[in-house]
């Protein structure tokens, strides 16, 4: 496996976590400062160690008895499926047709469907477990990182690197977990759509190499295609977003540019919804 | 329901928004080129250019499939 194939990994996989745990540390923080910080980050920090578990009970076996080729087909169907998907979401937000997501509006939303505890509880007493925050930790984490287990088992796999994907998935949170303790509350300076848009691109290109490879063809310069199919998918998100903004409806043009205040995307509280049963 | 049952629905209905969702067209492109991988595995010229040419088209199709349009404003409703 060559150093370019391995930095895009690292990159990829670094890149989607960051993307995901931006929002799950958003409810997370949101779930702390309402409920109690003690419950929210216990909550956390089980969903952590159940995806853990799940990389590891999933991903070692398929690395160690499924033949590469027919692995590396499943994987990169997958990850073509959720790097198009990405890819999609990404253009339509950065041309204006669909909503930002919005971690100020999330916080806030999350925030304000909490009910604050402890109010009437005596001054110096210890903090009490709080099951509404540790459930709605647990899920914002859990929910936002499965898609980032299938990232880690996908791209680790399929090139027998699971461990270092594993690695820099970790390193994500970790970063993630300590900007969010910096600025102590959400996450609204992450630039996600860009991210989301280079993590897309990677997504697409190693899923289309690795569906090429496990089906026997052989991409010119092996492991260097990788690289030149991220400039050619970069190339032609450009060429998409550009496209795409000149069919805006004028209405939507004016009211609607991307990053306009008023304009977010919905089902931004779903864990909390979900968690609480509304 | 038994937490059995449960847990396979859930589980159904994971893998069924993973892969199909709000963009059908997205999953059948993809079977389709893995199909197109199979059959052009000895034409290697070929699989490496219409590969990612289907992997663009899809993409330029779903993306405008998805546009906001001018009698929905803001109907673009998959998360």
């Amino acid at each position: 496996m060559s150093t370019s194939s391995t930095v895009v990994l690292l990159l990829a996989v670094f890149g989607a976590t960051t993307v995901e745990m931006v929002e799950a540390v958003t409810i997370v923080v949101a779930a702390g400062a309402t409920r109690g910080w003690r419950s929210a980050l216990e909550g956390a920090a089980a969903a952590v160690g159940v995806l853990a578990v799940l990389v590891a009970s999933v991903g070692v076996p398929l690395v160690r008895y499924v033949p590469l080729d027919a692995l590396r087909m499943v994987v990169g169907a997958l990850l073509l499926v959720l790097g198009l998907s990405w890819l999609r979401k990404a253009i339509l937000r950065a041309s204006g047709h669909k909503d930002r997501h919005d971690e100020d509006a999330i916080y806030a939303e999350t925030a304000a469907e909490l009910q604050p505890v402890g109010a009437g509880a005596p001054a110096g007493a210890p903090p009490r477990r709080d099951a509404v925050a540790f459930v709605v930790a647990f899920k914002g984490v859990f929910l936002e990182g499965v898609e980032v287990v299938l990232i880690v088992i996908s791209l680790g796999a399929s090139q027998h690197r699971l461990g270092l994907a594993a690695a820099a998935a970790a390193a994500a949170v970790v970063v993630v977990g300590a900007v969010a303790l910096v600025v102590a509350r959400q996450l609204s300076g992450v630039p996600e759509n860009t991210l989301k848009t280079v993590v897309g691109i990677m997504l697409t290109s190693f899923g289309l190499f690795w569906v090429g490879e496990g089906a026997g063809v052989h991409w010119p310069g092996s492991d260097l295609a990788i690289p030149v199919m991220i400039g050619v998918f970069a190339l032609v998100t450009a060429a998409a977003v550009g496209w795409m903004r000149t069919l805006l409806p004028p209405a939507a043009a004016g009211a609607g540019a991307p990053g306009s205040p008023g304009r977010r995307e919905a089902g931004a509280g779903d864990a909390t919804r979900g968690a609480t049963g509304r | 329901m038994t937490a059995l049952r449960r847990a396979v629905v859930a589980f159904g209905r994971f893998w069924w928004g993973f892969l199909i969702g709000d963009t059908p067209e997205i999953f059948c492109a993809v079977v389709a080129i893995v199909c197109l991988a199979l059959v052009l595995r000895h034409d290697r010229v070929a699989a490496v250019v219409l590969l990612p040419v289907l992997a663009v088209a899809v993409l330029a199709a779903s993306t405008f499939r998805g546009r906001r349009r001018r009698s929905a404003p803001g109907a673009e409703g998959d998360g």
